[in-house]
């Protein structure tokens, strides 16, 4: 009953600078500077977005269900991502991609997608107003914004065993995809001077159907973007936005493995959940040393580290008995589950042999090198401008970029991505639409694109299954109608 | 049974450790090499830092997201 894991990141971008120090103005900068630089003003269509329908199986319509902004500047392009303006940050939701790796290619791409609209937003301003962006996921003032992650589910799953079997996971991983934080900003983690997670502390639930207020562990909306009858998407909001490309693989592969474990074997072989969840990505994410224990359901006090070797082991032993096509190709996921491993072994027994994988490990690195260097208080000013240099997009400035963190992918391939969707997914064929017939493409969105080719009414084509407009499936379509009119003639016949 | 599993764990763990030198010595010339590269960028770091610290970082303030 398992599906592939297509799978997808989406991250709102951190800003600052930008005329009236209006940051909504300035992220507008950002999306129409890339637009006009030679991408495709495609708008999208929000006909078929419904944030607030709940997997649990419930409408909310309250004042608290999400709010999404329809006048804003928003794109597709022709990787078949979409940039737009979302709560005031610039924000790149990567195309659907059929395994972790394609995935981080395409987080890639979209980092050099900000930089790229960075640049040229920045030639029309001058030194005092110039926008920098922030590929992280708070201010240090207790406002957060979001690094989400996206993965394809069978619709046979139960969604009360998602919140089971995924829960040991979501309050553990931070321990190797932690991007680190300098300090503490909300009362949870009062006094900390330097935690694992970034964006744990300002999870109060374990489940819900909020972003923005009151952020779930496990995020409810049930929004498929595809057929509803066949398809979940899993929306998962509770990880940070990664610097380094291997801890965004391991964070996505670890994920959907579990997955499949869980759509083929069930949540009965998962390990017992903490009995306090929130409490437990709380204290794990705050805790460098990783020695904080929390008590299971079955009464077993567990590291985060435990849980994680737990969960690895789960997924390894599944994979050497049935292969997990459905995550990647055999070499992919056997890859993954040995950096998994490692890194899961590194940060407990030698940190420093994971510092070129492990974000929170390269950050304290340099934190606290620089702190013994200068002999410097715990809290002094400029550890926190380390903090915010480490995710600073500007090439000149940005200290990910002089760490020494390990690559996944060629800088070719991630310049593939900047431009060509994915061939193996939907986001082919809407890539191909905005590339080909930007004249006549008015409106798409994730599961439909809308046409007018000038006779006759608008001609929306829907999408609805994320495995198919793949170049094996509609490459020859293409290259047999140069025009949209003929393209949509084939489509019908 | 829990009891069970943590016993062979360990023991599976012993095993692995006596047969796993050649990956330590790996693993500590790695962290030597990564210390050399964490002085290297200490000695350039302050070239990179933002000149006014307590201004970059008291600037940078967001709109909460989701």
């Amino acid at each position: 009953m398992g599906v592939p894991k297509i799978l997808g990141i989406e991250t709102e971008y951190g800003i600052a600078g930008g005329p009236d120090a209006d940051p909504t103005l300035a992220s507008s900068l950002i999306v129409n500077a890339y637009a006009q630089h030679g991408q495709s003003r495609v708008t999208w269509d929000f006909v078929d977005e419904s944030p607030d329908n709940d997997a649990r199986g419930y409408f909310h319509d309250g004042a608290f269900a999400p709010v999404i902004e329809t006048h804003l500047a928003n794109t597709v392009l022709t990787n078949g991502a979409r940039l737009y303006v979302d709560h005031a940050h610039p924000e790149y939701s990567s195309p659907e991609c059929r395994s972790p790796r394609e995935a981080v290619l395409y987080d890639q791409a979209g980092e050099e997608i900000m930089r790229r609209a960075q640049l040229v937003a920045n030639q029309t301003l001058d030194d005092a107003h110039q926008i920098r962006l922030y590929k992280n996921n708070s201010d240090g003032k207790g406002n957060s914004y979001g690094t989400h992650e996206n993965y394809l589910l069978s619709r046979e799953v139960d969604f009360r065993d998602v919140v089971r079997a995924l829960v040991p996971h979501f309050v553990s991983r931070g321990v190797i995809t932690g991007a680190g934080k300098v300090g503490w900003e909300t009362d949870v983690a009062r006094g900390a001077s330097f935690q694992v997670s970034a964006r744990a502390e300002f999870f109060e639930e374990v489940v819900g159907l909020e972003t923005t207020l009151k952020r779930p562990i496990i995020n409810t909306r049930d929004e498929p973007h595809a057929d509803a009858d066949r398809y979940r998407r899993l929306h998962v909001i509770n990880g940070d936005a990664n610097m380094s490309p291997r801890a965004t693989w391991v964070k996505l592969g670890a994920t959907a493995l579990l997955l499949v474990v869980l759509e083929e074997r069930g949540v009965g072989v998962f390990p017992s959940p903490p009995r306090r969840p929130v409490a437990a990505i709380r204290a794990f994410g705050a805790d460098p040393s990783l020695r904080t224990t929390m008590e299971s359901e079955d009464g077993r006090h567990l590291r985060a580290l435990d849980y994680q070797r737990l969960l690895h082991e789960l997924a390894d032993d599944y994979v050497r008995r049935e292969g997990a096509p459905d995550v990647g190709s055999e070499d992919e996921v056997a890859g993954l589950l040995a950096e998994w491993g490692e890194l899961i072994e590194g940060v407990d027994h030698h940190p420093d042999s994971v510092a070129d994988r492990v974000d929170w490990v390269a950050k304290w690195r340099v934190v606290e090198g620089y702190r013994d260097r200068y002999n410097l208080e715990i809290d002094d000013v400029r550890l926190r401008a380390i903090d915010l240099q480490y995710h600073d997009l500007r090439p000149e400035k940005s200290l990910a970029a002089r760490v020494g963190l390990a690559s996944l992918g060629t800088p070719e391939e991630i310049q593939r991505a900047v431009f060509d969707a994915p061939g193996s997914t939907r986001a082919f064929f809407r890539g191909e639409c905005v590339r080909r017939y930007p004249e006549e493409l008015v409106s798409a969105n994730w599961d439909s694109l809308v046409f007018d080719v000038g006779a006759g009414p608008l001609r929306r084509v829907p999408m609805m299954d994320p495995v198919r407009g793949t170049r094996e499936l509609t490459g020859s379509l293409f290259d047999d109608n140069p025009s949209a009119a003929s393209l949509l003639e084939a489509l019908n016949g | 049974m829990a009891e069970q599993e943590r016993i062979q764990k360990q023991r599976t763990e012993r095993t692995e450790s006596s047969a796993a030198t050649d990956d330590v010595a790996v693993d500590a010339q790695k962290g030597e090499q990564l210390k050399a590269e964490l002085d290297d960028l200490l000695d350039e770091i302050d070239e990179v830092l933002e000149q006014n610290a307590e201004e970059f970082v008291r600037n940078y303030v967001q709109k909460g997201g989701q």
